[in-house]
């Protein structure tokens, strides 16, 4: 079928069936999304309920700041609902520079727009430099526009690590002076601001929430961190499919080794897991193919409060939890200020040692 | 003679204020501005070289694997290690799934809406079922009276050319393309854990071991790809382009390209990458090979403390915000030479190189594709906007067959007992290294100096900051600039031509300016339009 050039065209593709975009699997998702809030099946029909009979789609007012879009990213890879589902069924982007179509003046007037009709669900990506001039977008600057947009929003998500608290770009020595989205707007709006930590942002949490909304009118409940405590309740370590290796003291010692290929725990390798609050090993990534410590990779801390820094060194050993030799454990978690962080440190400490002697390794330490 | 501003400029990565002088109705001068700015060299400073590759993810999002890759490559020369070749092939297969991903969201979702008038599709008269359910979805969608993403587009252009029906297919392959950038992307995950930033590349190689279970997944995913590639994305480019002829007269800038190379084999000779290192100079279609040494980076035009031009190894950085003046500074981003010569780099200079070098795959690419648009034999035309589509378009093709093959290599090498992934290593206390290799964006490099067991000092010459950069030392025009001079303009309000000219370098703007200082409250008078 194919031409002398070797490339196949449209006249000939024309004749094969377009397999079209359509709504697939929609029940599926609904599915998907009360399994995720916690809700019963009951409340499927009232998701789908929720999403497909609205009379207004809810506008969606994303900006980006002192990101690197790789939150946007993660949206667009959304999978139940996919992104084509988000942007033409159930929400209504009207800001997004990513993938809006106009330009300049023309991006200026919807920004505009939406600002004088409020009741947008307000997305903010990146953190927000606190210095004038740092960031700056059509001449104002970035803190300047999330305090004149989020008074008018019905809902504010912070999505990603550096929207909740800087993250990368706010690393020593936070050259740009950047704070996280509730640093920034002040106590008056405490509740009221979602943290969705990671980076990049689990769009399956970030579907969840906003369906959330659309089903109860309403923000989930939040922990003091202003996370949702139904996603950032429990420690990775306390749901890891590694956990069993790390009971048994089965650690890997090196990469590429045959621990590593068996699974066992990447503790020694550095991972934060143990002090780690994200939903990471329950919904994983990317259409859930994977996630970090499935992979291979020791997590590296980045849904906690106050990554980067405070988990750099990433594959060190988590800080105040050092094994010297075998002459007891030094303990300083409190440096970290977690206690449930602190409680799973002392049974790392004592794991870790029980390895340690069973390996017969004990020389490195 | 009038002058336009736009900013900002959307559909890219990050904030780009553009303006122009436009004189009897074409492009007579451009000047591009880089806006916004995150200190990530001066975040590396003292940090354990080995966070570095995670760290510089973060630049960019859209393509963090490249940095995370490059930056591993860069410790490595300074660890004097390599990884072994299983950990090469799974950082291939990774970066390779980035190409595939970056390129279908560039064509369908960043630039086509400058070619596609969506509005226009509406009034196509489909035949077949599944478009015209397609477009009873966009009908509702538009009658809805919220357009979303849509609004304020410049549907009606007399610049747009395509018939109703071929506007119509687009949208389709626009909806369905965001499937498929998603699917391209969940396959770097089955590899890096997840996408964006991928967690599996540290130096050293690999930590991510693959199975047979691994690679059956893989396949059938890779061929999904590929199938659509072939049915949908390279004959949406072939049935557009021949309404947009006067693009491959369009945007054609210096004629001067570089391409660091990507896609290791198992000599580690960038010659001999899959895609492989070289320059071209003065449009001349011929390839020589290109030195890190000949790079050196102009401040004339920037916001930084003037110098002499600097080795990237050598580099000053010293933030000196002064006035936008488009005579004198007006942008963060420097201006990386080569040979004192401004570069162009992206899919068009790997492919150009590629193919001048006699590469197979490439040639017959590129030759199948001048003969389907009647061009055979012209590969001049390739210098253009329609070039820098044809380029990406044909390289992800390039990239995704050859993704089967490394595949196989993985499990023959599994086969064979030669299943290592990770080269282990000491941290040097003093030591220096470079890595070369490409974004989907074109050449990028990371220079590192460690001293103590820490990084002293880490530099990123990157892709868009070749494309977007200022005047140099000489007054001569970055890569965009240049190619937006000439570019006929139909409604100065509503520039869609300079659009198309801008996006077909896919610029990333995040990755382009990377360095403030933390001191100076000069950047108080810095205005962004």
């Amino acid at each position: 079928m194919r031409k002398e050039h070797g490339l196949a065209t449209r006249d000939l593709v024309d004749r094969l069936r377009y397999s079209g975009v359509g709504r697939r699997d929609f029940l599926k998702f609904c599915g998907l999304t009360a399994g995720l809030l916690g809700l019963s099946e009951a409340y499927i029909p009232r998701i789908a309920n929720a999403l497909e009979k609205g009379t207004k789609r809810p506008p969606v007012v994303w900006l980006n700041f002192a990101s690197d879009t790789g939150c946007t990213e993660s949206l667009i890879k959304a999978t139940y609902p996919n992104a084509a589902d988000l942007v033409l069924d159930i929400l209504s982007v009207d800001y997004n520079e990513t993938i809006m179509a106009a330009a300049g003046q023309q991006v200026e007037e919807i920004l505009q727009k939406s600002l004088k009709e409020g009741n947008y669900i307000l997305v903010i990506e990146g953190g927000i430099p606190t210095k004038h001039g740092y960031g700056m977008i059509a001449g104002k600057d970035m803190m300047d526009i999330a305090k004149e947009f989020a008074p008018k929003a019905i809902a504010i998500l912070a999505v990603g690590s550096c929207a909740t608290y800087g993250g990368v770009p706010a690393a020593n020595p936070n050259p740009s002076a950047i704070k996280g989205v509730a640093d920034v707007l002040g106590p008056a709006y405490k509740g009221k601001i979602v943290n969705l930590d990671l980076c990049p942002v689990n769009v399956e949490v970030l579907v969840a929430v906003v369906v959330n909304y659309l089903l109860f009118k309403k923000l989930p409940e939040l922990d003091s961190f202003g996370r949702p405590k139904t996603f950032y309740g429990q420690l990775i370590h306390d749901n890891c499919e590694r956990r069993a290796h790390f009971d048994a003291g089965r650690f890997v010692e090196k990469f590429g080794t045959e621990e590593e290929a068996l699974g066992h725990c990447l503790y020694k390798m550095g991972c934060k897991g143990p002090m780690t609050h994200a939903p990471c090993p329950k919904i994983m990534y990317n259409d859930r193919v994977s996630w970090c410590i499935k992979a291979g990779a020791p997590c590296i801390g980045c849904g906690e409060q106050g990554w980067t820094d405070k988990f750099a060194g990433f594959y060190e050993r988590l800080p105040g939890v050092s094994i010297p030799g075998f002459k007891g454990v030094e303990f300083t978690a409190d440096k970290i200020g977690l206690a449930a962080g602190a409680a799973a440190a002392i049974g790392i400490a004592a794991h870790a040692l029980g390895s340690t002697k069973r390996i017969k390794k004990g020389g490195e330490e | 003679m009038a002058r336009l501003v736009i900013d900002p400029i959307t559909r890219i990565e990050g904030h780009l204020k553009l303006e122009v002088e436009i004189e009897g109705g074409k492009v007579k001068d451009a000047w591009t501005s880089g806006t916004l700015f995150r200190g990530f060299e001066i975040i590396l400073k003292g940090r354990d070289p080995r966070d570095a590759w995670h760290i510089t993810q973060r630049i960019c999002g859209v393509c963090p694997t490249s940095h995370g890759h490059t930056s591993s490559m860069s410790l490595e020369d300074s660890f004097k290690i390599r990884p072994p070749d299983n950990g090469r092939i799974i950082r291939n297969i990774i970066e390779a799934c980035q190409f595939v991903h970056s390129h279908i969201l560039w064509f369908y979702h960043l630039t086509a809406l400058d070619y596609v008038d969506v509005v226009s599709a509406l009034k196509a008269q489909p035949k077949e079922a599944s478009l015209k359910k397609v477009q009873d979805r966009l009908k509702a969608f538009v009658n809805s009276g919220q357009l979303g993403p849509f609004a304020n587009g410049y549907w009606g252009h007399p610049a747009y050319k395509l018939p109703a029906e071929l506007n119509l297919l687009a949208v389709a392959h626009y909806l369905e393309a965001l499937d498929m950038q998603a699917k391209a992307s969940h396959l770097s995950a089955l590899f890096g854990g997840k996408m964006p930033m991928t967690m599996t590349s540290p130096p050293g190689g690999s930590n991510f071991i693959p199975t047979v279970d691994t690679l059956a997944n893989y396949f059938s995913r890779v061929e999904e790809l590929q199938k659509w590639v072939d049915s949908a994305f390279i004959p949406d480019v072939l049935a557009v382009a021949p309404y947009y002829l006067d693009y491959a007269k369009i945007g054609k800038g210096h004629g001067n390209y570089l391409a660091w190379g990507v896609f290791d084999d198992a000599s580690y000779d960038p010659k001999k990458r899959l895609l492989p290192r070289g320059i071209i100079m003065n449009s001349q279609l011929k390839a020589i090979d290109a030195k890190p040494e000949e790079v050196t980076e102009h401040v004339k035009h920037s916001w930084y403390t003037d110098s002499g031009p600097l080795n990237p190894m050598n580099g000053v950085t010293e933030p000196n915000f002064t006035e936008y003046d488009t005579n004198k500074k007006y942008t963060w981003a420097k201006a990386p030479r080569y040979q004192g010569k401004p570069m162009e780099v992206g899919a068009l200079s790997r492919m150009l190189v590629a193919y001048t070098s006699g590469r197979e795959k490439a040639v017959k690419l590129i030759d199948g594709t001048l003969k389907a648009l009647n061009v055979a034999g012209k590969p001049e035309v390739l210098l253009s906007v329609l070039g820098r589509i044809a380029a990406r378009t044909l390289e992800t093709k390039l990239i995704l067959d050859e993704m089967m093959n490394w595949g196989k290599e993985i499990a023959e090498n599994i086969k064979n007992g030669k299943d290592a992934v990770y080269t282990d290593y000491k941290i040097p206390d003093s030591s220096s290294g470079i890595g070369l290799w490409e974004a989907p964006r074109g050449a990028l490099g990371h220079w590192n100096v460690i001293a103590g067991k820490k990084l002293k000092n880490y530099q990123c010459v990157v892709p868009t900051t070749w494309n977007v950069c200022p005047r140099d030392d000489n007054g001569v025009r970055g890569p965009i600039e240049e190619a937006l001079i000439g570019t006929p303009v139909l409604d100065a309000k509503r520039p869609v031509e300079i659009l198309r000219v801008v996006h077909s370098f896919d610029p990333c703007l995040a990755c382009t300016v990377h360095v403030i200082d933390p001191e100076t409250n000069e950047i108080r008078k810095f205005r962004a339009c």
